[in-house]
């Protein structure tokens, strides 16, 4: 990514070879630099500066042994992989990291397909105006808080919800979906589902409307029916967009998310909802044990990190473009 | 070329450039095309089903929180709970919150939040979006570089909030603001927009004395509405729906927004510090109704998320597209 200018320019080709120095460039393009430097600086801020703090994974950190957090940082004591080893030597930890593993596999499984489907419904209506409606109903979910998709789960399906109010008054045992910790993956995903499948719709969508109406008439023409268009069209089109979203979705598998687990944490109990999120806020955050919460949160950044680069790499074997290329 | 890389250049992203997507069909033009065969009615009648479905779960819990929170406490008790027929409209709940205390508390607190935040998050970004659309200006890429890193690197819970409570932000409501203040997705949405517009656009304005600044204030701006306000609708509701960094960070509840008062006050099931004075409105009933007031308390955090999606609902297609291929 470093860039010599004439790489830059490969493309556009206006400037091509005869660049003005760099000095004058700078007098000509200071005020692009200082619109740019305070976003920038955020960034240096609150993205950078932490991923630089992540050496207190290998120090015993101590916030009191100097007069401000940058003091506590430079006195602390190097303690190499003493966090790892108490990390990884917890149950709890381990715990975590299963439950989160199992989540990400399970809403591949359920969740990843749906989007995928609600697409290629959607876009077979033919009437603009109902598809504009029902488009509009689905995407508006996306915009509500975790907060806000657990309470509308829990009036409908909690124990004093309307579900459990309609079973009391037809004489049956009333059952909380909401705390029942065998169940709650189920639970998580259907929330998922609810809040996001259509919002994950629209990129399909995009996908579909591009696919050349030319190739289904051609195929209609030789005799292919609708099933067939659809497994030798559709889906092949939208090839590419699974797999950017697949390989997104798999850097990610360490994080499912953190709101909708720490809000049901307690109504499910740690077995069942503990994540490698809610781990580091319970275990380290809470009782400010803060050298083995950022040793979690580096394994986390880490294993995401390998995880999206060879899943690109591998979408590249295949023939998939992925998400940068090279 | 992949859609990272076209994004990286400024381009707007095609998913396949040999065939741009087809213009939009006319409302109510016979769309059906004369090769493909008539629906069948069990494949319609499918159709319509799980669609019908879709849309009810949707709709139906936000009916029926609506209607809980304008039900009397007769009516509650009459139905064990939810209600879902609606037998009259008693506002008492919602007056019982906006007479001070905690949830009007909150109410601000978000207001303040989501509208400050917004126009720091709005300004900081388009500027920043500007200053890197610039396909030969000084540093663009390395800069850019920069923005787009963040997207594999995670910097971790426990080191952010080390820096976030070190600047000093405990207990301050920029620490709900500043960490979250940028989205770099957003950026290289508008970014992509500013791009697109003409270069002899910008050209003829700097012939006619216009300086960057008056560049990005009197011919990008105005061209780029739309993905502004769709950007602007994605920061208002991320400020509005925090919930976690005010969990993080503030301890103080006066200070809570309203997200985290419907998580202590619904889920958590404490009762907020509500001013506890009956509601005296002639015809209204003296305390409302608890659950009432709860379902007011939701009907209220979704409102503005209600309110603003129509407005911009229609520039999605157009303006999300662009960066939501990006993921």
């Amino acid at each position: 990514m470093t860039s010599t200018d004439t790489s830059v320019t490969a493309g556009s080709g206006d400037h091509r070879g005869r660049r003005p120095p760099l000095r004058a460039r700078l007098r000509r393009d200071w005020p692009l630099l200082a619109m740019a430097a305070p976003a920038a600086l955020l960034l240096v801020v609150f993205h950078y500066l932490p991923t630089v703090g992540n050496v207190i994974a290998f120090q015993d950190y101590n916030p009191w042994v100097g007069d401000n957090a940058f003091e506590a940082f430079i006195y602390s004591e190097w303690i190499g992989f003493g966090n790892f080893e108490t990390l990884f030597r917890d149950p709890a930890f381990w715990d975590a990291v299963r439950n989160t593993l199992t989540i990400t596999a399970f809403q591949l499984v359920f969740f990843f397909p749906l989007p995928i489907l609600l697409a290629i419904l959607l876009h077979s209506i033919l009437s603009g105006r109902i598809r504009g409606i029902i488009q509009s109903v689905v995407y508006l979910p996306h915009f509500f808080s975790w907060v806000l998709v657990v309470t509308f789960f829990m009036q409908m399906l909690g124990g004093a919800g309307l579900l459990a109010q309609r079973m009391r008054e037809a004489g049956l045992q009333p059952m909380s979906i909401m705390s029942n910790p065998d169940t709650f993956i189920v639970l998580v995903t259907a929330e998922s589902v609810w809040k996001d499948v259509g919002w994950g719709a629209i990129i399909f969508l995009a996908a579909l409307s591009a696919i050349d109406q030319n190739l289904y008439e051609a195929a209609a023409a030789d005799g292919a029916g609708r099933w067939r268009r659809l497994w030798h069209i559709t889906l092949p089109g939208l090839r590419p967009v699974i797999v950017l979203l697949l390989i997104l979705r798999l850097g990610d598998a360490l994080s499912v998310g953190f709101e909708q687990f720490i809000l049901q944490r307690e109504a499910v109990g740690r077995q069942a909802a503990e994540v490698l999120d809610t781990y580091v806020y319970y275990q380290a955050i809470i009782p400010q044990q803060w050298g083995m919460g950022a040793a979690a949160g580096l394994f986390k950044g880490v294993i995401g990190l390998v995880l999206i680069i060879a899943a690109n790499k591998f979408a590249h074997r295949i023939g998939e473009q992925g998400v940068y290329s090279r | 070329m992949s859609i990272a890389t076209q994004l990286i250049r400024g381009r707007r992203p095609k998913l396949d450039p040999a065939n741009p997507p087809p213009r939009r069909r006319r409302r109510g033009a016979p769309a059906r095309p004369v090769w493909e065969e008539p629906p069948s009615p069990i494949g319609q009648g499918l159709k319509g089903v799980v669609l019908t479905a879709m849309v009810l779960a949707v709709l139906f819990p936000m009916w029926t929180v609506l209607v809980t929170s304008l039900a009397s406490r007769e009516t509650i008790n009459a139905t064990g709970g939810m209600v879902v027929v609606p037998r009259e409209i008693d506002l008492s709940a919602y007056v019982n919150i906006f007479s001070g205390g905690q949830i009007s508390r909150a109410v601000w607190v978000s207001t303040l939040v989501t509208v400050v935040g917004t126009t720091v998050s709005l300004v900081l970004t388009v500027l920043a979006a500007y200053g890197m659309s610039r396909r030969d200006s000084v540093a663009h890429r390395p800069l850019l570089f920069l923005f787009l890193l963040t997207f594999l690197i995670y910097p971790g819970m426990v080191p952010s909030y080390l820096v976030v409570t070190g600047l000093g932000l405990k207990n301050s409501l920029w620490a709900l603001i500043l960490p979250t203040a940028i989205s770099v997705f957003n950026l290289v949405v508008i970014r992509a927009f500013f791009m697109n517009v003409p270069g002899e656009l910008v050209d003829a304005a700097r012939i006619d004395g216009a300086g960057e600044f008056r560049i990005l204030w009197q011919i990008m701006l105005p061209l780029s509405r739309a993905v502004i306000a769709v950007v602007g609708l994605f920061y208002a509701v991320g400020y509005w729906n925090a919930y976690f960094n005010s969990v993080l960070y503030i301890d103080d509840n006066d200070k809570w927004p309203i997200q985290r008062v419907l998580q202590s006050y619904i889920l958590a099931g404490q009762s907020p510090s509500v001013t506890g004075a009956p509601v005296n409105i002639p015809g209204v009933t003296a305390y409302p109704p608890t659950l009432a007031v709860k379902m007011a308390v939701v009907v209220i955090t979704v409102l503005p998320a209600i309110i603003i999606f129509p407005f911009v609902q229609r520039h999605f297609t157009k303006g999300v597209i662009t960066g939501a291929v990006k993921g």
